[in-house]
């Protein structure tokens, strides 16, 4: 696990900014951003994935049992996802920080 | 064995870059660089230069595609002038930042407007921050030589940065002068294989030009200030390999007669050939005057400079651009940022002039001179003047 870029010293900067680790956004938390997060209703959902297509981080993840549900480590709440559902499965709720 | 050529400062730095066995061109023309692209496009063409040539839509699109093919650790080159500087003005800062080592030869140009296609250093002039190193040459054999070791420097593992070789539009791009020209044994070995740390490469991926947030920004920042400063002595010792095979001596600061100078010239490019001839009517007449000729800019060698001013109480610098709301031109402003503080503290004044290619005589450099001596002894508080401008 890399260091933080609030951690790095000016020494440690690679040449370049190059980063060596490929694919190490994913380290990198975006949750934090939001302030409103998606809510699935398991009951309405068809299980069609229009929500994972669209979403543009993309964080929808198929869960075991075939729902899509946003990975909220990444999700920063814009809300795509709850406008493109053909079944209204999804809302969208403010979040308390 | 050398052969002595008369050719165009353009057509020289072609052959360097024939030389080189650069991989890539990708380029698009302007006056008055537009024959270094259209020969070297003819030497592909005739197979006697093995790249890939890209015609691009824009200078915007030729540095584009100069980092994605430096990137990938193709031997690069590109050249413009004036506006098609301008026009690649934000990529140049993602190539210094990059480290991506491309070679670009720069026929200084005036900017508009008015439209100008002729000489002057307003286009070199506002690159200054962008964080490549830039360096001058005079004279046609100068662009030759210079542009060679572009490519070695840039791609050395101690600089990794691109690097823009100046050469004054028209006076230098475009008469035609007696150069030395080497053949390809002769320069056997200077140039290793261009060998980049860590390419773009499936095989081993790497991300490149990535996002800094303001957490780490300022970081990636120091990095590449410390590390461009850091360059001057491996520019040095190219230049002295290069001496060494081919007897000519490049320095970042060279001086002419400044020994015991109590009023040195500092000023950068062609011109300075005119400026030597009147330090010599000068000195025949008993004035202890001397030119300092910068031909490194950036990174700026301030104590190699410092040094070569270090007897003269005036100095007196010549820029041939313009800084408009400025306190003074941008070489004046950094000759007195670089004397600032010093136990000399020279009195220093700026001249501006050779602007949109005007000519400079060797008669307007003593005008420069004597008017520099009487700012002097009249302690007159002149930050710049104009010289050749019609009244």
């Amino acid at each position: 696990m890399s260091k933080k870029d609030f951690e790095l010293t000016w020494k440690e900067i690679p040449v370049g900014s190059i980063i060596h680790e490929p694919g190490n956004a994913s380290e990198y938390q975006t949750g934090d951003w939001r302030s409103q997060m998606p809510v699935l209703d398991k009951e309405k959902c068809v299980k069609c994935g229009i929500c994972f297509r669209f979403c543009p981080e993309p964080c929808i993840v198929k869960d075991d049992e075939g729902y899509y549900v946003a990975d909220l480590f990444y999700c920063k709440g814009c809300g795509i996802c709850a406008y493109e559902c053909p079944k209204d499965a999804i809302t969208i709720v403010k979040e308390e920080h | 064995m050398a052969k002595r050529v008369g050719a165009e400062g353009s057509f020289a730095v072609a052959e360097a870059v024939r030389l080189a066995d650069t991989d890539v061109v990708a380029a698009y023309p302007i006056t008055p660089q537009t024959h270094i692209v259209e020969r070297l496009s003819e030497m592909v063409a005739d197979g006697d230069l093995n790249a890939n040539f890209i015609y691009v839509e824009s200078e915007h699109s030729a540095m584009s595609a100069s980092l994605g093919s430096a990137a990938v650790g193709a031997r690069t080159f590109t050249a413009t002038a004036g506006q098609g500087l301008e026009l690649m003005h934000e990529v140049l800062y993602l190539a210094s930042s990059m480290r991506l080592p491309i070679v670009m030869a720069v026929s200084n140009r005036a900017l508009s407007g008015p439209l100008n296609v002729w000489g002057d250093h307003s286009d070199v002039m506002a690159t200054r921050e962008c964080g490549w190193i830039q360096y001058f040459a005079e004279n046609a054999q100068e662009a030759f030589d210079l542009n060679l070791c572009a490519f070695k420097i840039a791609e050395h593992k101690d600089v990794l940065f691109p690097v823009m070789v100046h050469m004054d539009g028209f006076h230098v791009s475009h008469v035609v002068e007696p150069y030395l020209l080497p053949d390809k044994e002769e320069i056997e070995g200077f140039l290793p294989p261009f060998n980049y740390p860590s390419p773009l490469d499936p095989n081993k991926p790497v991300s490149m030009g990535a996002f800094a947030p303001p957490a780490v920004y300022s970081e990636c920042r120091k990095a590449q200030d410390v590390a461009i400063n850091g360059t001057i002595g491996t520019i040095q010792e190219v230049w002295d390999e290069f001496a060494k095979l081919l007897g000519r001596q490049y320095s970042p600061i060279e001086t002419y007669k400044t020994e015991d100078a109590d009023t040195i010239l500092v000023s950068i490019g062609s011109f300075n050939q005119m400026a030597a001839v009147a330090v010599d009517k000068m000195r025949e007449a008993g004035k202890k005057v001397g030119l300092v000729r910068i031909r490194l800019w950036r990174p700026f060698p301030l104590e190699i400079f410092r040094e070569a001013v270090k007897s003269a109480k005036n100095i007196v610098t010549f820029d041939r651009s313009m800084t408009y709301g400025g306190t003074a031109g941008p070489l004046c402003a950094e000759v007195k940022s670089a004397m600032y503080g010093t136990e000399a503290a020279p009195r220093i004044t700026g001249f501006m002039g050779g602007l949109g290619g005007r000519d400079m005589s060797p008669k307007q450099f003593e005008a420069i001179f004597g008017r520099a001596q009487e700012i002097f002894d009249k302690k007159l508080d002149i930050q710049y003047e104009t010289i050749g401008v019609r009244e």
